[in-house]
């Protein structure tokens, strides 16, 4: 095949990729060494203060993280314990099928933050149907204004959206096996706990490392339904990274600040997704 | 045993199934509701426990001037970014799959897999990261608040998408396909275009269905780069909220914004059947 060719099919995405990126990265690593902000906006010089600040004078920044890691993986753990469960009863033939995949489909195509605005009403303290139903056996949990309880408020809500999401991958997945190791358990006459244990997971588990990597990633960028939902409040209780990174950039304009914090958050993101992709690779090829 | 594991797997869907519609039934209940059946308590059964009136559905096309929400200008906005910016997607997106997966590049210690990955790891960026120089990027050339502006940023979010899903369905496209049409006396464009594109098209809408779900679904950018000019969807629904709260229009609208996308759902659900989507995570 002629040498050429290949780079007239590459290069315009790739170039357009880059070229639609480049500035931004540079510009946040930049403007990260810069004291921007609404009283003295422009690229002036300032060294390292930024991250110094961050590092040293910020527990805000890292408790949201905190915040945000505990989320991610607690949504995620969820979805695929769940989606998992779920593609798992619709996989082999059961009533009416089709029906319910389309139906476990559905809330991963809706707006999160349209979906999130009804789930606000729905858990509205005293006209949501919630608690309606609920002071039937005289508790009113405060879903939105309890610090605890708004956390979970957010992992039902993302557990809703998304398991959507997981149940897709690993149906796709389970759909994909060879026949030949289940015809052999059957043959063994397996039980279906063991067939579980001893056929299904091991050959899924590829699958699974991709399915949750993914979901990690897009987890890990929780924002618009928690800004919904509760707007990082009560407090700060439900403040995740990006969250806080926009309060200070873009409603405070310190964009500086923010962009070492964004830069920063990125570099841990890329650092920490790794480790995870690696640990749950040597953890579940090993079995 | 076998009949207790039946049972649960049927309660667990059912369980699950109630989660899965309690959103949407609240919100279809709530969109006939008036001011009184809102704010007096609780109400589930429409003409038993609320009379329906149908004022929530008629707000969305009415103008601002007269009290309405007027969604149908965000709609065809939304329409509009999502659609052209999964195309621009799709189409950048085939093109550098295809090449990917036919051809061997190789840069120092870059190859294949890791422009592959690059292209990939576009999704781990988080979009705050990407909105702060977008907000003053946008704002020095004067895209800020215009369609064009998002279109640009939507690709970043799309393109990845649609690389990781052709690449993986190139790979599954046999090979014999091309080198047969070159043989056959076309050039590689034309063995692109007529041959291997015709024979992917399972894959193109798989991709193309997702490219338009993240891009519907998305509210981040336009809620940062937008304002008054160019309202999307989501960024005007989520509006409706934040001023006093006339539920009903609120969960029309929501309803309307979210219809379009179960058809989607449909169709990912079909070629899911078929076993397209299955090499798309390995």
């Amino acid at each position: 095949m002629n040498f050429n060719h290949k780079y007239f099919f590459l290069f315009p995405g790739l170039f357009v990729l880059i070229g639609i990126l480049i500035f931004p990265i540079i510009f946040v690593v930049r403007l990260s060494l810069s004291g921007w902000n609404s009283y003295n906006p422009g690229l002036d010089y300032i060294g390292l203060e930024n991250y110094i600040r961050l590092f040293t004078d910020d527990p805000r920044f890292w408790e949201s993280f905190f915040r945000l890691s505990f989320l991610s993986v607690t949504t995620v753990i969820l979805q695929y314990v769940i989606g998992f469960a779920l593609a798992h009863m619709v996989w082999k033939d059961i009533k009416f099928k089709r029906f319910f995949r389309v139906l476990f489909l559905v809330p991963m195509m809706t707006t999160p933050v349209i979906m999130t605005v009804i789930w606000r009403t729905f858990f509205h303290e005293s006209l949501g149907p919630v608690n309606d139903l609920l002071s039937n056996f005289g508790v009113a949990p405060k879903w939105l204004t309890d610090p605890v309880i708004a956390k979970f408020t957010v992992i039902i809500v993302e557990v809703w959206q998304w398991t959507p999401f997981m149940f897709l991958l690993l149906l796709a997945g389970l759909l994909s096996l060879p026949k030949e190791p289940f015809l052999a358990a059957a043959i063994d006459g397996a039980s279906p706990i063991r067939k579980f244990i001893y056929v299904t997971f091991p050959l899924m588990a590829p699958i699974s490392i991709g399915a949750i990597i993914i979901r990690l990633i897009e987890a890990s960028k929780i924002m618009d339904t928690v800004y919904v939902l509760t707007s990082g409040g009560p407090g700060t209780s439900t403040e995740t990274s990006s969250f806080y990174i926009f309060i200070k950039g873009l409603r405070e304009f310190q964009m500086g600040y923010a962009a070492s914090m964004s830069f920063t958050y990125l570099i841990i993101m890329i650092i920490s997704l790794t480790i995870i992709a690696k640990v749950l690779t040597k953890i579940l090829l090993k079995e | 045993m076998n009949k207790l594991y039946i049972f649960l797997k049927y309660f667990f869907i059912i369980v699950w199934t109630v989660f899965v519609v309690a959103p949407f039934l609240w919100a279809l209940t709530t969109s006939f509701k008036d001011f009184q059946s809102v704010n007096a308590g609780v109400t589930y059964i429409p003409w038993i426990d609320f009379e329906p009136n149908l004022e929530g559905w008629k707000v969305l096309i009415k103008s601002p001037a007269k009290g309405g929400v007027d969604i149908v200008e965000p709609y065809f906005n939304s329409l509009f970014v999502t659609c052209a910016a999964s195309l621009i997607s799709i189409i950048l997106g085939t093109l550098s799959a295809y090449a990917l997966s036919r051809y061997t590049f190789k840069a120092g210690f870059v190859k294949n897999n890791d422009i592959t990955f690059f292209f990939i790891s576009q999704r781990i960026m988080p979009p705050i990261v990407l909105s702060i120089p977008f907000f003053l990027f946008l704002s020095s050339i004067n895209l800020l608040d215009s369609l064009t502006g998002l279109i640009v940023v939507y690709i970043v979010l799309l393109m990845p998408i649609a690389v990781w899903i052709m690449v993986d369905f190139f790979n599954k496209v046999p090979r014999e396909i091309d080198e047969t049409a070159l043989i056959d006396g076309c050039n590689p464009y034309q063995a692109f275009l007529k041959v291997v594109l015709p024979n992917s098209i399972p894959g193109l809408i798989v991709a193309g269905m997702f490219c338009i779900i993240f891009g519907w679904i998305d509210f981040f950018f336009a809620f940062i780069l937008t304002f008054t000019e160019v309202q999307l969807l989501p960024v005007k629904i989520v509006a409706l909220n934040s001023s006093v709260t006339p539920w009903w229009s609120l969960s029309a609208s929501a309803l309307v914004s979210v219809a379009p996308l179960i058809i989607v759902a449909f169709i990912v659900e079909r070629y899911l059947s078929k076993g397209n989507l299955s090499g798309a995570i390995k």
